[in-house]
């Protein structure tokens, strides 16, 4: 087996056994990018030399048995949103084509005093807007399970490239899904902690009261590892919460015994893939052998959370997008005055799903149409976090599927937005209701793509989440699968 | 009709955002066709709901009013697309 095909904890192990150094791991990952990435395109921008540095480093702390996290030498990639310092961060738009920050984001620093190894800045759709990483200003990335279709988005970048061990794992963003989505579609784990858990300093807005940064790994236990890393409250994030942050892999028992599990009906309806609802019941029942106690419960709000997430979320990035002005940063177009400067700088910096959303935005919060949109939005957001109160009253977790259907064909809703909107169905309550939600792999349909199943938890409770999805992974198969990088 | 033509221009102009007739054509359609879709929202009654705030309880993250970090204009200026000394260039905004 190629060392790049090892999980975090394994090669950890390896490491600190000195059975492999970083400098062999760091270059065997530089290898495997060589050999797939202009079939993937998985990454916007590598850092190989740095990179090689951080790994030599990191051997020298081996040597002298400076051990200090499990992070330690080991090949992570970021999705191009986290600022890092002195490495072009992009955000997938020709806004920020050259743009080099002068910091790092908070959690990107907590890897770096990890001693972690940064690869490069993964593929995204533009300012983490879609579903499919087809919006990104570059290019699009494939899904390694068939070149055909897409990766999920908007992480779409970060979840192939774990998937095809181009990264040890890798950190993404979660506005609506663009963690769990891509982690269905690629067949990888991808966690969106609870809102406020992990610090949003440096990570480049959009839906600020939503935004979350969070892991995808190749299997639960490296889940826990990164976010044991990641997680904490930050001083310069006034959002970030001070809570004690937990030892997850301590919640990695395998005992699902007596767990309560949420089934919420208004999730099995028409409209999702039917091997998809199959995988899903049959991956519920395999919790339920293994000593989980099924409830059914309702979330009625549910058919009403999409309309609710493209208000609010575009009313902040329209917000959030008025800094790319062209005057401090970023794109400037040559124009005879000031107006002119702003808009022409942005129309030519930003794509079409940008542009779409910033209108959508600017719309619902302009004067004459706010109480109708973004306030009536906002109230319905409350009675979602309310649903999810009372099912959290009868169970400990809910369960369903990540994403309606597997990976669909690249293309095949490019042009039309609200069926691109649809596929966040299942996702974005969470992120409204601010809770944490993990995927993990459950199966695979007849064309042979993952299929993912979704665990949200309680505020802060992201110890059952990962206690159910690991003795769920135990009992299974479906992690140890790996895509071939071929066309079908 | 959700949304007019002369809306989308002007809601372009506030956002600040230079479109081709074509988009403007385009972005028509598609924003009446999305808005069309949140009109489910009307459906539900939330006369005596309160607007969503925050997810978890938060108060006010107080701190000291003191400087934390180093001036560094340099590094800060660098992405800048136009600069003089310390400050940023920009085109002539008064006639």
């Amino acid at each position: 087996m190629s060392f790049t095909a090892l999980t975090l904890h394994e090669a950890g192990e390896k490491l600190r056994s000195r059975e492999l150094s970083s400098v062999e791991l760091t270059e065997a990952v530089f290898q495997r990018i060589a050999e797939t990435d202009d079939k993937i395109r998985a990454y916007i921008t590598l850092a190989k030399a740095a990179a090689l540095e951080q790994a030599r480093h990191a051997d020298q702390q081996f040597m002298r048995n400076e051990i200090t996290s499990p992070l330690l030498g080991i090949p992570l990639a970021l999705k191009d949103n986290f600022l890092t310092q002195g490495l072009r961060t992009t955000c997938a738009s020709k806004i920020l084509g050259d743009f080099i920050p002068p910091y790092d984001a908070t959690t990107v620093q907590k890897l770096r005093y990890a001693g972690a190894v940064i690869s490069g800045k993964t593929n995204l759709d533009e300012f983490a807007m879609g579903s499919s990483a087809e919006n990104s200003a570059f290019f699009p990335t494939r899904n390694p399970w068939n070149l055909q279709r897409i990766p999920g988005g908007s992480s779409g970048g970060s979840a192939a490239a774990v998937a095809a061990d181009q990264c040890i794992a890798a950190l993404g963003t979660d506005t609506g899904g663009s963690i769990r989505q891509p982690a269905a579609c690629c067949g990888v784990v991808g966690l969106k902690p609870t809102y406020g858990r992990v610090s949003r300093y440096g990570i480049i807005a959009f839906a600020s009261s939503m935004d979350q940064v969070g892991p995808l790994t190749k299997d639960v236990r490296d889940c826990a590892l990164l976010l044991e890393v990641i997680a904490g409250q930050d001083p310069v994030d006034s959002t970030s919460v001070n809570r004690p942050v937990p030892r997850f892999t301590e919640a990695l028992t395998g005992n699902v015994r007596g767990v309560r599990l949420g089934i919420p009906r208004e999730y099995f309806v028409s409209g999702i893939q039917p091997e998809v609802v199959q995988a899903v019941r049959t991956a519920i029942w395999e919790l339920e052998k293994n000593g989980a106690v099924v409830e059914e419960i309702s979330l009625p709000h549910t058919e009403f959370a999409v309309a609710v997430y493209y208000i609010v979320a575009t009313a902040e990035a329209s917000s959030n997008l008025a800094r790319y002005d062209g005057i401090r940063f970023g794109h400037r177009a040559q124009a005879k005055d000031l107006t002119d400067t702003y808009m022409i700088s942005r129309d030519e910096g930003f794509g079409d799903e940008v542009k779409r959303r910033i209108m959508l935005g600017t719309y619902a919060l302009s004067a004459g149409y706010y109480d109708a949109y973004y306030l009536k939005a906002q109230k319905v957001r409350t009675l979602i976090k309310r649903d999810f109160d009372e099912a959290f009253k009868r169970c400990d977790v809910i369960v369903t599927p990540t994403a309606p259907t597997t990976a669909f064909k690249l293309g095949e809703k490019t042009q039309d937005p609200l069926q691109m909107y649809l596929s966040d169905i299942y996702t974005i309550s969470t992120n409204l209701a601010g809770l944490p939600a993990l995927s993990l792999p459950c199966g695979f349909d007849s064309e042979g793509m993952p299929i993912g199943l979704q665990i949200i938890g309680k505020h802060f409770d992201e110890s059952t989440i990962l206690r159910v999805a690991y003795g769920y992974e135990q009992a299974t198969e479906w992690h140890k699968k790996n895509p071939k990088l071929e066309d079908r | 009709m959700k949304i007019s033509r002369e809306e989308v221009q002007r809601v372009a102009l506030l956002a600040r955002l230079r479109l081709t007739p074509q988009e403007e054509s385009q972005l028509t359609e598609q924003l009446d066709h999305i808005l069309g879709y949140m009109e489910k929202l009307a459906e539900l009654d939330t006369s005596n709901v309160e607007p969503f705030s925050h997810a978890v309880d938060a108060v006010n993250a107080m701190r000291e009013d003191i400087v934390t970090n180093r001036p560094n204009a340099d590094a800060l200026l660098a992405n800048a697309p136009d600069r003089d000394a310390t400050y940023f260039k920009v085109p002539k905004i008064i006639e």
